[in-house]
């Protein structure tokens, strides 16, 4: 199987046709709630759209809201949670509005225009039916392919997904193969109907690095060849960070940046993808100090007057909280929702964050970390919340899983919005 | 807040005292030629029903010291803390704790030694590994009832002492159930608990791997500390290299039960000896831009014919470089260290004593073939 090189594979052309060529996904202003009748807002006002042949990540910590999102693109919403505004358009030969669509109308559009992989593939397959068989199921139905036509079919596609023998690995049960082949075989049955759109939403989470960077390469190659365009939702900064076009940052909710991957990462606009960036890379240099943002992420769903991220921002001022901050332009193709997005005044972060490590010796000192992390739990007792797999705080991080834990978050990658059980 | 001096090491020495004697100082931990297998257990003549997940390992801690072991799922990593706690009986090999070999110890001397506390065990998942029912003060305690050698008041004491030194506040949550608590906040309670009993020597099995980065870095960083402040020896289970490379002075490989690479984590990491280890740094995904080996370049193109099974070298199955010589098994051999004062003058720490290994006939020429 001929791999090309890492480098070679974001297509810059991509995104450069966004403009003229329409779309293949718009999702415009959508606002999805949780938690029935005393719903809570935990997306806001999240517009992107994705161009063909683009890959776009999705980029956020577990409860910012980004699996909602996907799944909101899918159709597939956990109970409780509802689209509550906002339109989702799958362009294409023939323009859907996913939000209007009726079950019967779903059957068209999923698993044949939308393709999607998540992160623990044995339980998204039949334990006692092969993996071929499983493919040939999708071809048979999604495409009228005869039984004969859907095996060949099904042995090509496990071949281009780069299963070695291909026609032996269509005889295999799940069990008999490794994590990394049911991937494979998952993302198989996803292109199997030929997409205009796959949604990988932590597809390579509970994998091993080598494992994942062999999936992240299958993508980039399955894009080049089959201009499929790409949603790559996961907590990883560093994932996207070689695959993605372009990237979006959620914070509780709502997308805070936008941008091209190159350039959000080189001068993140919002202060919380700049946290990110500079959490992720201090690990990686080795340099010593391991820097950690301070506070935790607002409860799902909470009422903030002004910018969401604004209690631990260390340049945050009144302005931040004076009101709602909308999205602004940065520089043509990049927005950030922050009051500054032009960049941050020079000289401010020090000074805000010795004044924040005043008021809470936080910043050096672990034994007053997490303030606003501990304070959800607080006032959120045991009684609404009797699961202990499910805790309060809306930004409990143990939900990603990854490699080696045994993930148990099957085919939930985010736990589910805790409102919803109320 | 805790200072050190209200909380003595069990080896009840100063912290620069710490850093400067560990140099000299013997490893307090040392594992030689372990061999661990599941199933049947095997014997020299007998092997059928077994499988052998860890074979011939050597590994040395010493006090102050953070040893990260790396590997996929499947290597052995857990198993090799196991079988050092003393939770799976190794088939062959010796593992000295402080010079005292703990694969004799049975029965009362086993249990003695157990209660001692001195080497705890933090298991991976906190989630699964604490008690949902368990207050986080109850769950810290535990360790301490179970050795029974201390008054109620006394246990309470070094209760709120572990508290504090991971960083939570006790009296805010020490009455609360796991479920209550964050993420990060969950993996200090299991540190806490872990170090109840001053221990002088931790394994810590994939500590931060459920964790965003935010919390994992503050999760490390207290590693850091403690092994700082208190001398303390740690080893840390991982298989994200990420991770590692921001505490740990050495590290060790492993690639299905044998130490393919062991040496000081800069030299690793940034030029790997083995071709395992080169692939799993290229395959790691980074933020950072920077030029460095593309994991397309170091897999075996699908041309090559299958290498046979159980045949020679484990890693030759998947290693482009694999020739002839490598039917044959390799042994670590020891590689000149780079820096031959064996001190790391960044961390004042010990690094250099243990000297690297690689276990691979084409550790010195495969870098070549890449052109």
């Amino acid at each position: 199987m001929s791999r090309p090189p890492e480098t070679a594979a974001p297509a810059r052309t991509a995104s450069a046709a966004h403009g003229p060529v329409p779309p293949v996904l718009s999702v415009d202003g959508l606002h999805v709630t949780v938690g029935g009748p005393e719903r809570v807002e935990a997306v806001r006002e999240v517009s992107l759209t994705i161009g063909p042949g683009e890959a776009v990540g999705l980029v956020g910590e577990s409860g910012s809201g980004k699996s909602l999102t996907c799944r909101s693109v899918l159709g597939v919403l956990p109970p409780g949670c509802a689209v509550a505004d906002g339109s989702i358009v799958l362009d294409g030969d023939e323009p859907a509005e996913l939000t209007a669509l009726t079950p019967k109308e779903w059957e068209s559009v999923r698993g044949r225009r939308l393709g999607a992989v998540f992160q623990d593939p044995a339980s998204y397959l039949n334990p006692s039916l092969t993996v071929g068989r499983q493919l040939s199921e999708q071809l048979r139905v999604g495409r009228g392919l005869s039984r004969t036509a859907a095996h060949s079919r099904a042995v090509d596609l496990f071949a281009a997904v780069g299963l070695h023998g291909p026609g032996a690995i269509y005889h295999r049960y799940p069990h008999e193969l490794s994590g990394g082949m049911l991937q494979r075989v998952l993302i198989a049955i996803a292109i199997a109907c030929e997409p205009e759109l796959l949604i990988a939403d932590e597809a390579t989470t509970a994998l091993d690095v080598v494992v994942q960077a062999e999936i992240l390469e299958l993508l980039q190659r399955l894009r080049s060849e089959q201009g499929l365009a790409l949603l790559l939702v996961t907590h990883d900064l560093a994932v996207v960070a070689r695959s993605c076009d372009r990237i979006l940052v959620m914070y509780a909710g709502e997308i805070v940046e936008e941008g091209p991957t190159a350039d959000v990462l080189a001068a993140p606009a919002h202060p919380y993808t700049e946290a990110l960036l500079r959490v992720a890379s201090t690990a990686e240099a080795g340099t010593g100090a391991l820097e950690t943002i301070p506070g935790g992420a607002p409860e799902t769903g909470a009422e903030l007057p002004g910018c969401r991220f604004a209690e631990r921002c260390p340049y945050a001022d009144a302005e931040c909280l004076a009101g709602p901050v909308a999205t602004r332009l940065v520089e043509p193709g990049r927005r950030a929702r922050c009051v500054r997005p032009a960049g941050q005044p020079s000289g401010r972060r020090q000074d805000a964050g010795a004044a924040a490590s005043a008021e809470n010796p936080s910043a050096e000192n672990p034994s007053a970390e997490n303030p606003s992390a501990e304070n959800p739990s607080a006032e959120n007792p045991s009684a609404e919340n009797p699961s202990a797999e499910n805790p309060s705080a809306g930004n409990v991080s143990g939900a990603d899983a990854t490699a080696g834990t045994g993930a148990t978050t099957a085919g939930t990658p985010e736990p589910e919005p805790e409102g919803s059980r109320v | 807040m805790t200072t050190v001096s209200e909380v003595p090491p069990g080896t009840g020495e100063s912290p620069t005292d710490a850093t400067t004697r560990q140099q000299r100082q013997e490893p307090l931990l040392r594992v030689e030629g372990l061999s661990v297998s599941y199933g049947r257990r095997a014997t020299a003549r007998r092997r059928e029903g077994s499988t052998r997940v860890l074979s011939g390992v050597d590994l040395a801690v010493r006090p102050g010291e953070i040893v990260g072991i790396i590997g996929e799922t499947g290597s052995g990593k857990t198993t090799l803390a196991r079988a050092v706690v003393g939770l799976k009986r190794p088939d062959a090999g010796r593992i000295a704790f402080d010079g005292r070999d703990l694969t004799r110890l049975a029965g009362r001397g086993l249990r003695a030694f157990r209660r001692s506390g001195q080497l705890q065990y933090m298991f991976q998942d906190p989630l699964r590994s604490l008690d949902p029912e368990s207050t986080v003060r109850q769950t810290v305690a535990e360790p301490l009832a179970v050795a029974g050698t201390l008054t109620r008041d006394e246990r309470e004491e070094r209760v709120t002492e572990a508290l504090t030194l991971v960083g939570l506040d006790a009296g805010e949550l020490g009455a609360r159930t796991p479920g209550l608590i964050s993420g990060g906040q969950r993996q200090r309670v299991a540190l806490a608990r872990a170090l109840v009993t001053r221990p002088r020597l931790l394994l810590t099995d994939e500590p931060v791997s459920a964790l965003d980065a935010s919390n994992r870095n503050l999760v490390l960083s207290l590693l850091d500390r403690l092994r700082r402040e208190l001398g303390l020896a740690v080893v840390v289970i991982s298989h994200d290299l990420g991770s590692l490379a921001g505490i740990a002075d050495r590290v060790a490989v492993l690639y299905r039960g044998r130490l393919v690479e062991q040496g000081r984590t800069a030299d690793v990491l940034e030029r790997p000896r083995h071709p395992y280890t080169a692939l799993l740094t290229a395959s790691a995904p980074s933020v950072r831009r920077e030029p460095r080996l593309l994991p397309a370049l170091l897999r075996v193109p699908a041309s090559r014919e299958p290498w046979p099974e159980d045949e020679g070298c484990v890693f030759a199955p998947r290693c482009r470089f694999a020739a002839p010589e490598c039917r044959d098994e390799p042994a670590a051999t020891v590689v000149d260290e780079p820096d031959p004062s064996g001190t790391d003058t960044d961390t004042g720490t010990a690094t250099g004593t243990e000297r690297a290994t690689v276990a691979c006939h084409r550790a010195a020429d495969w870098r070549a073939e890449l052109g």
